[in-house]
């Protein structure tokens, strides 16, 4: 339950970040985004498992599920590389929103 | 041995990049090792192809786990029918980016190189996590070559494309967490039908699902792709048309093949997204005003015709959206080079500024005119064999809607080429286009061959596939085989 909850408070407050205009707080919308992506495959793996896999030497009724951690591992490397890209993008940019000729009243003939 | 030969479509093109970045020699060697890395994977999906057309699978099992547990890459007709068009495609595509001069970037062909990587994982990789780092593989190159030729409006454009793209993989990813926390396992094998017994991993596989629609680029997800690929440099749009959203479409076919077991409950809201992507796609497409915007849009609608597959779930239907998908990658990426060929040498692509160049560059309308022939569907081009046999698909089906749909959405199509077709080639005796003042432009420039040939290349080999369909058609049939019968791929998998 717990991790239901972490989860839906993440994806709320990442949706409403994503919804904002500035880049900025877009790509902090994506951080919670994949947070709350790590929370459900970690929780994926059994909540109640908590001894370290394999080299605790546990049973297999208390250990946790190595292959999550492994997934979420991967994704929180792939999230951190795309997260650095963005924030060079929003640099290159220059200014945070997008200018006005290129939102939605793109094409003006 | 013959698994080996699956390791090689990953490792080579990797290998190829990291030689590039390596050994910086003369330009002209960076390009024979990239062209000719996808020669190799190309020739290794044509040897797939052939050990694979009788219906068996070639399976690997990286690491040598025991299988249920290992990643495995397994190739079956389908997945090595596409590696071998994705590796020709790629290989018809460097050659453009030079003539282009896209690939005067340092980084571009190691780019290229690494975006390959993934499509080819994707496409043999058997193992649902597998499958989403390889696509975050083919994805994190992708947004470098979006931006890679500046410019704000292509940055605005790269932006639109990131953050879509970032969301649709955050979906995919936590779509795989649910699938396996309801399952247990990411083994494609092992997931075997899972989602047509259980309704809570249908939902869940489904959510992977519309992460790949958007992908693909299915209505309503569809909005992202017109609004990016025109703004990206015409090489990469032709790259980009034939790789990314080609790996939704695989990934979908696949997913539902194995996973749902083609299961029919959910055959309605396929039809009707099948039927709302062509239309719209094909609608839409008529209302923009570049050469190269008409023709983004239009694949739009030739997503909706390789959905219809996956939608029907025959033989016939997965066979047609098989031959489809090969047809539609080569001659959309060959029409994108005749728009690519007419920004360069014209400077631009918007269709109220071009006139007359079929006297100008008469062999570039040839070409346009045959792809575009073929795009339609008229025969005897490839077009006119897959969109007949998705119409026949749909009848036989007695889908008559779709069939209708299907039709309609072809005149469409129709409708937008003739209007590209008058605009830019046709009329107004040569003149080759208009300044902002509206007085006459004699354009003295003349195609370069270079950029020509490569589409020239690829429009005939729609030709070829149209008057010879039939040992494209038999490989697609193998492929549909495989895909509604996956006893034999699921066991290749299960026990590599």
């Amino acid at each position: 339950m717990t991790a239901a909850i972490a989860a839906g408070v993440l994806v709320a407050a990442g949706v409403y970040l994503l919804l904002q205009r500035g880049l900025i707080r877009v790509i902090l919308g994506f951080v919670l985004l994949g947070h709350a992506a790590n929370v459900v495959i970690v929780a994926a793996g059994g909540m109640r498992l908590r001894d370290a896999p394999l080299l605790s030497g546990a049973g297999t009724d208390r250990m946790a599920d190595p292959l999550p951690q492994a997934f979420v591992l991967t994704a929180i490397v792939i999230t951190f590389g795309l997260t650095v890209y963005l924030l060079a993008i929003a640099r290159a940019g220059g200014d945070d929103d997008p200018p006005e000729e290129s939102s939605d009243e793109e094409d003006p003939r | 041995m013959s698994g080996l030969l699956l390791a090689l479509p990953v490792a080579l093109p990797l290998l190829a990049a990291g030689t590039i970045l390596a050994l910086p020699g003369p330009r002209w060697l960076r390009r024979v090792v990239a062209v000719g890395a996808h020669v190799a994977v190309a020739a290794v999906g044509a040897v797939l192809l052939a050990r694979t057309l009788g219906g068996d699978v070639v399976s690997l099992s990286v690491g040598a786990w025991p299988g249920g547990v290992s990643i495995v890459l397994a190739a079956d007709a389908l997945s090595a029918l596409l590696v071998l068009v994705t590796g020709g495609l790629v290989a018809v595509c460097l050659p453009f980016a030079a003539a282009t001069g896209d690939d005067r970037h340092r980084m571009f062909l190691p780019l290229v190189l690494t975006l390959t990587t993934g499509v080819y994982g994707a496409y043999l990789t058997a193992d649902l996590f597998n499958l989403f780092v390889f696509i975050e593989v083919m994805l994190a190159p992708s947004y470098a070559l979006v931006i890679l030729g500046g410019g704000r409006e292509r940055v605005a454009a790269g932006r639109i494309y990131l953050t879509v793209s970032l969301l649709a993989s955050t979906a995919f990813l936590v779509g795989v967490g649910l699938v396996y926390g309801l399952t247990g396992t990411v083994n494609l094998g092992a997931l075997a039908g899972a989602a047509a017994q259980s309704p809570a991993v249908a939902v869940a596989a489904g959510v992977v699902l519309v992460a790949m629609a958007v992908k693909a680029g299915v209505v309503p997800l569809h909005t992202w792709l017109p609004r990016v690929y025109p703004h990206t440099t015409p090489a990469v749009t032709a790259l980009f048309s034939g790789l990314l959203t080609k790996v939704g479409v695989y990934v979908i076919l696949r997913v539902y093949a194995v996973v749902y077991a083609g299961d029919a409950t959910y055959r309605w809201l396929l039809v009707g997204l099948a039927a709302a992507t062509m239309l719209v796609g094909a609608v839409g497409s008529l209302g923009e005003r570049t050469f190269r915007a008409i023709l983004v849009f239009g694949m739009v609608s030739h997503i909706g015709y390789m959905i219809v597959g996956p939608a029907l779930f025959t033989d016939l239907a997965l066979a047609a959206a098989v031959f489809y998908f090969v047809h539609h990658v080569l001659v959309k990426a060959g029409l994108l080079m005749c728009a690519g060929a007419v920004e360069l040498t014209y400077g631009t692509g918007e269709l109220h500024r071009l006139g007359g160049l079929v006297s100008r560059a008469p062999l570039l309308a040839l070409v346009f005119m045959v792809g575009g022939m073929s795009l339609s569907g008229l025969p005897p081009l490839s077009g006119f064999v897959a969109k007949l046999t998705v119409i026949r698909a749909a009848v036989v089906d007695q889908q008559w809607l779709l069939a209708v749909v299907a039709a309609l959405a072809g005149l469409f199509t129709v409708a937008a080429m003739v209007k590209i077709w008058n605009n830019v080639f046709w009329g107004h005796d040569g003149v080759g286009g208009w300044d902002d003042l509206g007085a006459p432009v004699v354009a003295a420039a003349r195609v370069r061959p270079a950029l020509l040939a490569p589409a020239v290349v690829l429009v005939a080999c729609s030709v070829v596939f149209g008057l010879g369909a039939y040992p494209l058609l038999t490989a697609a049939q193998a492929a549909a085989a495989g895909l509604v019968e996956p006893a034999a791929y699921i066991s290749a998998v299960m026990s590599p």
